[in-house]
């Protein structure tokens, strides 16, 4: 399966190549071209029947991850994080380093802690990363400053349709745009994979330079915090509702007239679709929107529980109509009257 | 120099018009019908910014003031048809509760509060919106989620002051405007009014890639330090223009704030030096676009800035036109 083989590789920001290689296999029978961009984008060309809008489909091939920073005198590995990560979510977590060895994030266990201990909340520096290691010299020979810790959480489908993994965000979008570049369209589409969304949208901002595009859709997942916590209004976006169209985030106020089209696109073909609720968060539509003289851009996102967690989940359905979606969107009006 | 007296009443239109960040059309309107006669060509561009041509030749002089203006949108729509709300620009919490805003339809809310243990909880996510509905489906009949809406603050004026919402920067575009009537250039002039500066000099950004002037310069509000208590700030209403030294978006050139300096003080314009600790402006961005945009700022002074009670002085108003004027006129083939 396309998504669990996608999710299960590992590709920091920076560090994107195993992602990279193996979305070029996936798309090399149904793209005219494709390179790596200086800066690790992969950018994926297929013409159309007729000429027309350069249309450019954008997903983050970067996940967050854990870089190593120090290795201590009894050979424990400190770490940061690469990309937004909740000190809180991740202890007790096993990792994986250069893709063969097994560490456990460690600290002090709750039997060492003194009462006023149990009540903070640790953080990054006080837990490290315990590879087995006896001293700096033998983990020194086995890892390297620099190098990166990723999580080992499986793919797997639970419940009534959802999935859980790691890296979803955003390899939930590459996996859309892989399917989407199997169909035929009337006008040529580029597919660009970035890099380093996670610690800037850097990627997407040299992407959409030199691709040149008349219009982009961002490929997403985005919050869903429909859980039992939260109130209605603080939900952002619903499991299960259909893909979620941003209105307005930290980084882009999305264009209303392209807003309204989509929904009117979405309505008449009967495809779920909601929108995000919430001004928050950010993702490459942000360097996109602004690239040049400026480019229509919107953003379609995939909802996704526990995101930038080990695991996050999603649901089948949001990921089946958000790829209904586009290739509606890319067979429409809307494509055609810009 | 002089300059007739300024009509207000176009200023009045362009402060009371609809235009949030992302939804400057209504504003793009009036300045359209407003300038129609004095420039060559109007055109809006991806992002939305107006952009009006006077033909010149050999170099392009671009003016920025930016159409939009704070405001809030709606994020979510309850059972009972009370709307939770984000800010759209620089509003402070503080100063939201119990405002009225107004939609583009026209239709009316009000913001509440929920009931709060101690004042220091107010957040934005205790707040909505009260609509006068009683459901959902009543609400959805005038709003939909990603709406935005704008504060409630009437043009009035008071002596030789103004006050309303959206000074900040329809101020900027009235001066704009008005030095469009009187300037004469052998230089293309392209007076840009830009969208999105209150989230982040979008719209200057893309405009200023496209256009690749020579020069440029903004006209917007700044801060005064003029009232009790405030902070320390060397800019007063009714001092004259404000020329920009300063700000966070940007350092201006000593070349271009001398040559400002000088053609205010040859044409008896009264100015005033502008160093604005917090802040920024569309010239931020034009500066930086390509290799680099020589770029100035005139700034018009404004208390209670990002309130729904902003205030300029009417001779710093006067002040700006003839400068911007006179500063457009300076520029020929022999500068």
């Amino acid at each position: 399966m396309l998504l669990k083989k996608l999710s299960e590789l590992n590709g920091a920001s920076g560090a994107e190549k195993p992602v990279r290689e193996t979305i070029m296999e996936l798309i090399r029978p149904y793209v005219d071209s494709m390179f790596v961009d200086k800066i690790g984008n992969l950018i994926a060309e297929k013409s159309g029947r007729l000429q027309g809008p350069r249309i450019l489909l954008a997903a983050h091939m970067d996940e967050i991850a854990l870089m190593i920073i120090d290795i201590t005198g009894d050979g424990f590995l400190k770490f940061k994080s690469v990309g937004g990560i909740d000190p809180r979510v991740i202890l007790s977590k096993p990792v994986r380093i250069n893709e063969s060895i097994t560490g456990v994030i460690g600290a002090k266990a709750i039997h060492l802690q003194k009462a006023g201990e149990r009540r903070k909340t640790l953080g990054f520096d006080q837990m490290y990363i315990d590879i087995g290691a006896k001293s700096r010299e033998e983990a020194s020979q086995r890892v390297a400053l620099g190098d990166y810790a990723y999580f080992t959480t499986s793919f797997a489908e639970f419940g009534d349709g959802l999935w859980k993994g790691k890296a979803l965000d955003d390899r939930v979008g590459c996996a859309a745009l892989i399917e989407i570049l199997q169909k035929d369209y009337d006008f040529p589409i580029i597919a660009a994979f970035t890099v380093q969304e996670e610690v800037g949208l850097r990627g997407a901002q040299v992407a959409a330079y030199h691709t040149n595009p008349d219009f982009a859709i961002v490929v997403e997942t985005t919050v869903a915090a429909d859980t039992q916590d939260r109130t209605e209004d603080e939900w952002v976006t619903e499991l299960g509702k259909g893909p979620a169209l941003s209105v307005m985030d930290r980084s882009t106020l999305y264009n209303p007239k392209l807003i309204r089209a989509v929904k009117e696109l979405a309505s008449a073909e009967g495809i779920p679709l909601q929108l995000r609720r919430g001004g928050g968060g950010g993702n490459d539509a942000g360097r996109i929107h602004l690239s040049k003289s400026g480019v229509a851009t919107i953003a379609l996102s995939v909802p996704c529980r526990y995101l930038h967690a080990p695991v996050s989940v999603i649901s089948d359905r949001d990921y089946r109509t958000l790829i209904a979606l586009i290739d509606q969107i890319l067979r429409s009006n809307l494509v055609k009257v810009l | 120099m002089t300059t007739e007296a300024l009509d207000y009443s176009l200023l009045k239109r362009l402060t009371q018009g609809f235009g949030p960040s992302g939804s400057e059309e209504g504003i793009a309107e009036i300045i359209t019908a407003e300038i129609k006669p004095y420039c060559d060509e109007i055109y809006r561009d991806t992002l939305g910014n107006l952009i009006a041509r006077k033909n010149g030749s050999q170099k392009k002089i671009m003016i920025a003031a930016h159409m939009d203006e704070i405001g809030i949108m709606v994020t979510h729509i309850d059972e009972h048809g009370y709307l939770r709300f984000t800010t759209i620009g620089g509003g402070h919490v503080n100063e939201l509760p119990h405002q009225r805003v107004y939609f583009r339809n026209g239709h009316m809310g009000i913001i509440g509060v929920e009931k709060l243990e101690k004042p220091t909880d107010l957040k934005l996510e205790k707040m909505y919106i009260d609509l006068g509905v009683t459901n959902r489906t009543e609400a959805q009949k005038i709003v939909e989620i990603g709406d935005s809406a704008v504060f409630n603050g009437p043009f009035e004026q008071v002596g030789q002051r103004l006050s309303s919402k959206a000074l900040d920067d329809r101020i900027g575009c009235f001066v704009a405007i008005e030095a469009m009537k009187r300037a004469n250039s052998s230089y293309e002039l392209l007076f840009v009014f830009t969208v999105q500066e209150e989230v982040g000099l979008r719209g200057a950004q893309t405009a200023a890639y496209a256009l690749e002037p020579d020069l440029a310069l903004a006209v917007d509000v700044t801060l005064t330090g003029d009232t009790p208590k405030t902070h320390r700030m060397d800019v007063k209403l009714g001092h004259g223009a404000a020329i920009k030294v300063y700000d966070r978006s940007m350092v201006t050139s000593p070349k271009i704030k001398r040559w400002m300096a000088e053609v205010a003080a040859r044409e008896h314009i009264p100015y005033q030096w502008e160093v604005l600790e917090a802040g920024r402006t569309d010239s931020g961005a034009i500066h930086l676009t390509k290799g680099g945009i020589p770029a100035g700022v005139i700034s018009i002074p404004a208390r209670y800035v990002h309130s729904p009670s902003e205030m300029v002085d009417s001779e710093d108003v006067a002040a700006a036109v003839q400068l911007l004027t006179a500063l457009l006129e300076d520029l020929g083939p022999e500068k």
